[in-house]
């Protein structure tokens, strides 16, 4: 697969604007002041580890949590005042296996189909591109609750697809996938994105998942931005600033090297994204 | 291979997906206004009958308890004759008030469905579809009134063979469905908004077995209001599952009911009911 970097000569301003974006769960600050601009038509990577406010920003972003007017944009619709023209464009895959386990894949995408008032004569066409997109026509009248991790992933994928959303965001995509379909899943992703051309805003703790497929990425520590750029960049901004030679730094580094001494007290939360990230790199 | 002429696409896209996807570049257009809610119920109540199609377990399973009733507990009252029924036998009075126990039942424990949803990302995933939050509410009451129409078809057949004699005026039928239909819309409502005050399953199952005897002992659904203590009485005049009762009673059996005033109640109740659980529904979204 290759890596499409963002469309030239077709970017209409940003998809996602959040300016001083903040929310707190009681005294906990999840998401402290995060400024922020997704283009039109790129890959944006949200890394961070467990608990650095990645889930409760798309959660501001895609209207669930409610936040005060002028702090998140999306293709110029305020969530704020206008949450329905927002949801409208959006097509939402949470971090939870959320397909209906009781229904068929095809039934599962028409449901979508439905609540995004497709037409009844357009519907059945529209589903079967849906699922076509994903792989999963041959297993289209099975009931969910036959597919394995990877299937289901590609099922949230047509039923977010079914809309034909401006921006897609995904929520840790491949959280407790096996390499293979986790990589399948990305290839999935990357072949929608060039066939439609639309934005896709993405977390995840999986460096590598960033570095490879992501077109600009930010780091996010303690509800904040600490480092923004594509990963090329930002991983030859910290050679330069270390002045070493040998191996480009990888995109962890960058993260240990931003983040700084706030890592030391979530030392688990770091350890946890190294070793997965060892699983991720053992696959390629 | 066709091209899509809307999707200019490069080649790495259709080494992978040699399909079209033509429609999927296209937004649907937006029903707007008073289309909307329709829409939704309509959506909601097509999961819930596909679900249906799918597994039937529950549809039999939930079965067994109103049969019981009618069987056990109906024709051996229908023997003792204690109960004054008006003049009928009283395993025909005791059908209708099953057939709203059974649907209540079923409503009832919509709310733990709705955390189960919200555990398992479906319903954080249709809060951000362009459905308002009082549609979705009300699609998820009116799915609760198909499952119980389903489950009272059910209850009906057999009270049938047990020998009940209940009309087969398709009218009255159809009132029938309605007064099934806005009572289990309340009720599944009334679990809805528990489940968005208490918010975790466990408790809400625990709720949800201390108010279902209550609402059901304290109705007319039994024996008749006249011959309980006034307390009861008063229990029952704000429960409305008496008032669904006393509908479905007067028009299986043509027995004297109040219908203008029981589906007054029931959809004044069943609109209380979407409110306050739409106006919580935000905290389970949290």
């Amino acid at each position: 697969m290759t890596r499409n970097a963002t469309d030239d000569g077709a970017p209409g301003g940003d998809a996602v604007t959040c300016t001083g974006l903040a929310y707190s769960f009681g005294e906990t600050k999840a998401v402290d002041g995060l400024d922020l601009g997704v283009r039109d038509g790129e890959v944006f990577g949200l890394l961070g580890p467990n608990g650095a406010g990645k889930t409760t920003a798309i959660r501001c972003i895609t209207t669930l949590l409610p936040v005060p007017a002028g702090m998140v944009g999306v293709f110029g619709h305020d969530a704020a005042r206008e949450r329905m023209a927002v949801r409208r464009l959006l097509g939402y895959v949470p971090q939870q296996l959320s397909a209906d386990s009781g229904l068929t894949g095809r039934e599962n995408v028409a449901l979508f189909a439905r609540v995004f008032d497709v037409s009844r004569r357009e519907r059945a066409r529209r589903v079967e591109q849906a699922l076509a997109a994903v792989d999963l026509t041959a297993a289209a009248d099975r009931l969910a609750n036959t597919y394995s991790g990877g299937m289901v992933r590609r099922l949230e994928l047509a039923q977010a697809l079914v809309s034909a959303p401006r921006l897609l965001i995904l929520d840790e995509p491949t959280i407790g996938l096996d390499p293979i379909a986790r990589t399948n899943v990305w290839e999935h992703i990357n072949a929608v994105r060039a066939a439609t051309g639309m934005t896709v805003l993405v977390t995840t703790h999986y460096m590598d998942e960033a570095d490879q497929y992501c077109d600009r990425v930010a780091l996010m520590h303690h509800g904040r931005v600490r480092a923004l750029g594509t990963p090329e960049e930002l991983r030859s901004g910290l050679r330069d600033r270390l002045g070493t030679e040998g191996p480009l730094p990888t995109l962890e580094d960058v993260f240990r090297d931003v983040a700084g001494s706030g890592l030391d007290d979530q030392s688990g939360d770091f350890r946890d994204v190294r070793s997965t990230r060892r699983t991720a790199s053992r696959v390629g | 291979m066709s091209e899509a002429p809307a999707a200019p696409r490069p080649a790495s896209a259709d080494r992978l997906h040699p399909v079209e996807l033509d429609l999927l570049v296209v937004p649907p257009r937006a029903r707007t206004g008073w289309k909307v809610l329709p829409a939704r119920v309509v959506a909601m109540c097509a999961v819930e009958l596909q679900k249906l199609r799918h597994d039937r377990t529950e549809l039999y399973t939930r079965a067994v308890q109103p049969a019981l009733w009618l069987l056990i507990f109906g024709e051996t009252f229908t023997r003792i004759k204690a109960i004054p029924t008006g003049g009928i036998p009283y395993l025909d009075y005791l059908a209708p008030g099953i057939i709203a126990q059974s649907a209540m039942f079923i409503a009832i424990f919509y709310g733990i469905m709705i955390i189960w949803e919200r555990d398992a990302g479906i319903l954080t995933k249709l809060l951000v579809t362009p459905t308002p939050r009082a549609a979705l509410i009300t699609g998820k009451a009116f799915a609760a009134g198909v499952k119980a129409l389903v489950q009272a078809v059910v209850v009906v057949l057999i009270a049938a063979v047990l020998g009940v004699a209940m009309t087969w005026n398709p009218l009255r039928l159809l009132g029938v469905a309605v007064a099934v239909v806005l009572g289990s819309a309340f009720f599944s409502c009334l679990s809805m908004t528990i489940a968005g005050i208490v918010l975790t399953r466990d408790r809400l199952m625990g709720i949800g077995q201390a108010i279902t005897m209550p609402l059901f002992f304290g109705s007319n659904a039994l024996y008749p209001v006249a011959v309980m203590p006034g307390w009861l009485q008063a229990v029952s005049k704000v429960n409305p599952l008496s008032y669904q009762v006393d509908a479905l009673r007067g028009l299986l059996l043509g027995t004297p009911s109040h219908l203008p005033a029981d589906f007054t109640v029931l959809t004044v109740a069943a609109a209380l009911g979407v409110t306050s659980a739409s106006s919580l529904l935000g905290r389970l979204a949290r």
